[in-house]
C-alpha cells in the first residue's frame, strides 16, 4: 500500500540539488526561519543565557529520540519512554533516601531502564508480539508501579552533587546536557550512518524476512534497539531528575508523544526503512525553539501541544497536498 | 475463525466470573445485583468508546484522540448549555454526536487522502484537540452550579432500575452488534483490517472504509463528551486525560487483534467490564487506587501474549519450518 513512496534508504552521495531538496534541507529552512523570527518577535531571543536555557527543552527528548529513530527505522516502536523515565526516577529517588553516593544513583538509573527495556525487547523479539500494543502495556505498567511506590508523595533529598546532571554548565553557557545531546548524536549517527548495524537496522525496516535471509539476526538486533531506548531514557530520568530535583510519579507524563513528533518530524518514516540522524537533531532544535520562542511571547504551554500537533501533521501533509495538487 | 473468537470470549467472561467470585469471597455485598448495576453504569462510557474504538482497529488503524475528542465537545456542550440554557438537550446531544463525528472525519480524511499512518494523525489532533478546549475555554471550568438542572439530569433518568447512561450503552451495543453483523459497511471493516488488497478487488474502497470507522469512533466519543460532562457535572481541559490508553486496553483485552480484521462487539465490550469490575473493586478489597494503572498495563501484556499465541499468523510458521528443515 505505502511501498511506493519509499524511498532507498541509501545515503550515497547525491547530486548537490537532490541534497538541496532533501527533507533535512527544507527541516534546516524552517529552523532558522523560526530563529528569525523568534529574534524578531521577543527582544529576549537573542541572549546567550536565554538560547542556553532553550536548549533544556529538548536536549533529555532528543536523547531518547536518536534511540526511538533507529526503533522506528526498524519497524518497532516504544511508547514506554516516558514511563521508563518515571520508574527509573522512582528507584533513584527511593535510593537517594539511604544517602547512596551520586554514582549509585547514576547506575542505579541506568540499570532500571536498560532492565525496562530488556523487558520490552523479551515480550516483542521473543514471544513475538506486537511492540505497539506491547509497550502501551508497559507504559502503564511501569508508571503504575511508580504510583504504586509513590502515590501522592514525591521524592527529594537528592545529593548535591546529583544536581551537576541537569543543572551543570561544562563552560561559560554550554550546559552538561547540551554536550551529552551533541555526543550522543554523534554516536548514533555513527552508527546509524557508518557501521553494519545501522545498514542492518534499515534493511530490518524495508523488509524483515529479506534481512533475514540475508544473514541479519533481526530478533537481536530489535533486542538490542529495545535495550537502547531503555538506556536513553534512563540517562534522560538522570538529567530530568537532577534538575528537577524531586521525583513525583506523574514525571515526563505524555513526553513518548512529544519523542515521536521529534523523531517522525526528522524525517524518519514511521512505518520503518528511512530516516537519519542529521534529520532528527535538526528537529529538536525546531520543536526547542518553538516552545521557547512561543514561551517567550507568554503563550501558555498547552496552546503550544497545537503548534506541536499541528507541525506533527503539517510535515507530513504539506508534501503530499503539494504533489498531489501538481498532479 | 469464529469458533476461535467465540472461545475467546468465553475465556473472557470466565475471568470476570472468576474475578467476581473472588471478590465475593471476601465482600459478598459487591457482587449484589445493584452493585453490579452500578458498576455497569460506571464502566458504560468506557464501552461505549471500546466500540468505537474496536471499528477503527479492526480497519488496521488506531484511534488515539478518542479522550480529546471526549474532553473537547464535552466542552463545546457545556459552553453552549451556560451560554443559552434555553436550548433543549436533545439538541445538545444531537451537536455532541455531530461535534465527535467531525472531529473523527478531519482524523478519517487525513488517512484517506493524504495516507498519514493514522497513528501519527490521531497522535497530532489528540494534542491539537485538546489545546483547542484551552483555548475556547480560557483554562477555566465550568462548574456544576453553571449548568441547568435538564443538562445534568439526563444520564442519571432511571428506566426500569437502571439510569438512561447504562440503556444508552446497552443500545449502542444492539446497534453495534447489529451493524457489525448484518450491514455491508459492517463486513467491509473487517474485510479492510483482515486482507486490505482482497478488499479491494471485492470493490471495497479501503481508505472510505477506514473514513467511516474515524467518523463512527468519532462520533461515540462525542456522545461520551456530553454523557461525561453532565454525569459529573463538571467541565475542564482536561477531563479524561489519558483515557485513550483504557480504551485500547479494553479492546486488545477483548481480543481485537491490533493488526485488524479480528475481534467483535462481544470482546470489546467484556474488555471494557473487565478493566470496569478491577477499577470498582480495588477501593472495595482495599487496595489503593494507584494500583489501577499497574493492574491495567499487567492485563494488557497477558491479554496481547494469550491473544497472539492463539492466533500467530501463518505465514510466520510456514518460515520458521522451512527454517529447521534447512
Amino acid at each position: 500500500m505505502t511501498s511506493t513512496d519509499r524511498f532507498i534508504p541509501d545515503r550515497l552521495t547525491s547530486p548537490l540539488q537532490k541534497r538541496l531538496k532533501s527533507w533535512e534541507t527544507l527541516l534546516l529552512a524552517v529552523a532558522i526561519a523560526i530563529f528569525i523570527a523568534n529574534s524578531l518577535a521577543s527582544p529576549y531571543f537573542l541572549n546567550a543565557w536565554n538560547l542556553s536555557d532553550a536548549t533544556f527543552n529538548f536536549t533529555e527528548k532528543a536523547m531518547i529520540a536518536f534511540a526511538m529513530a533507529l526503533l522506528i527505522i526498524a519497524g518497532e516502536i516504544d511508547l514506554s519512554v516516558a514511563s521508563i523515565i518515571a520508574l527509573a526516577s522512582t528507584a533513584m529517588g527511593a535510593a537517594a533516601q539511604f544517602d547512596v553516593s551520586t554514582l549509585t544513583l547514576v547506575l542505579i538509573g541506568l540499570s532500571v531502564g536498560l532492565a525496562c527495556g530488556a523487558f520490552n525487547a523479551v515480550l516483542v523479539t521473543m514471544m513475538g508480539l506486537p511492540s505497539i500494543v506491547v509497550t502501551i502495556g508497559t507504559m502503564s505498567l511501569f508508571r503504575g508501579i511508580s504510583y504504586i511506590v509513590l502515590g501522592d508523595q514525591a521524592y527529594r533529598g537528592y545529593p548535591g552533587a546529583f544536581s551537576y546532571f541537569g543543572q551543570g554548565y561544562v563552560f561559560w553557557v554550554i550546559s552538561f546536557e547540551f554536550v551529552l545531546f551533541a555526543v550522543l548524536a554523534v554516536i548514533y549517527g555513527v552508527v546509524l550512518h557508518k557501521t553494519n548495524f545501522g545498514r542492518a537496522v534499515y534493511a530490518i525496516g524495508n523488509n524483515a524476512t529479506g534481512a533475514l535471509f540475508s544473514g541479519i539476526r533481526v530478533d537481536r538486533v530489535k533486542f538490542i534497539l529495545f535495550l537502547l531506548t531503555g538506556l536513553m531514557s534512563g540517562i534522560a530520568a538522570v538529567c530530568l531528575t537532577s534538575r528537577l530535583g524531586s521525583t513525583r510519579p506523574s514525571i515526563g507524563l505524555g513526553m513518548e508523544l512529544e519523542v515521536v513528533t521529534m523523531v517522525v518530524l526528522g524525517g524518519v518514516n514511521i512505518l520503518g526503512g528511512s530516516g537519519s540522524i542529521p534529520g532528527v537533531v535538526i528537529a529538536a532544535f525546531v520543536m526547542g525553539l518553538v516552545t521557547f520562542g512561543l514561551g517567550l511571547l507568554n503563550v501558555p504551554g498547552i496552546v503550544m501541544s497545537i503548534f506541536i500537533g499541528a507541525l506533527l501533521i503539517g510535515v507530513i501533509a504539506l508534501p503530499r497536498l503539494w504533489s498531489m495538487l501538481r498532479k | 475463525m469464529k469458533q476461535l473468537i467465540k472461545s475467546r470470549e468465553a475465556i473472557l467472561t470466565a475471568a470476570i466470573v472468576v474475578l467476581l467470585g473472588l471478590i465475593a469471597t471476601r465482600f459478598p455485598a459487591f457482587v449484589t445485583p445493584g452493585n453490579l448495576a452500578a458498576v455497569f453504569n460506571d464502566t458504560s462510557p468506557l464501552i461505549i468508546l471500546a466500540i468505537g474504538q474496536m471499528i477503527v482497529i479492526l480497519t488496521k488503524c488506531i484511534d488515539l484522540s478518542v479522550a480529546a475528542t471526549l474532553a473537547l465537545t464535552g466542552m463545546v456542550c457545556a459552553m453552549i448549555n451556560v451560554a443559552a440554557p434555553g436550548v433543549p438537550v436533545f439538541v445538545i446531544v444531537a451537536v455532541a454526536i455531530g461535534m465527535g463525528m467531525a472531529l473523527g472525519a478531519f482524523n478519517g480524511v487525513l488517512t484517506w487522502k493524504l495516507g498519514i499512518p493514522p497513528i501519527v494523525v490521531t497522535l497530532g489532533t489528540m494534542t491539537i484537540y485538546r489545546g483547542i478546549i484551552f483555548l475556547i475555554s480560557d483554562g477555566k471550568w465550568v462548574n456544576s452550579h453553571e449548568m441547568t438542572p435538564a443538562f445534568k439530569a439526563l444520564p442519571r433518568v432511571a428506566f426500569l432500575g437502571l439510569p438512561a447512561l447504562s440503556w444508552l450503552a446497552i443500545a449502542i451495543i444492539l446497534i453495534a452488534f447489529v451493524a457489525m453483523t448484518r450491514t455491508t459497511l459492517g463486513r467491509a471493516f473487517f474485510a479492510v483490517g483482515g486482507n486490505p488488497h482482497a478488499a479491494v478487488y471485492t470493490g471495497i474502497n479501503v481508505g472510505r472504509t477506514q473514513f467511516w470507522a474515524f467518523v463512527a469512533s468519532g462520533g461515540l466519543a462525542g456522545l461520551t463528551g456530553y454523557l461525561w460532562v453532565s454525569r459529573y457535572a463538571v467541565a475542564y481541559v482536561d477531563i479524561a486525560l489519558g483515557f485513550e490508553l483504557d480504551v485500547v486496553a479494553a479492546c486488545v483485552i477483548g481480543g481485537i487483534a491490533i493488526s485488524g480484521g479480528i475481534g467483535s462487539v462481544g470482546g470489546a465490550v467484556l474488555g471494557a467490564i473487565f478493566l470496569g469490575v478491577i477499577k470498582n473493586a480495588l477501593p472495595v478489597v482495599n487496595i489503593s487506587p494507584f494500583w489501577q494503572m499497574a493492574i491495567s498495563g499487567s492485563a494488557i501484556i497477558i491479554a496481547i501474549a494469550v491473544n497472539t499465541r492463539a492466533g500467530r499468523s501463518k505465514g510466520r510458521v510456514i518460515l520458521k519450518k522451512t527454517e529447521a528443515e534447512a
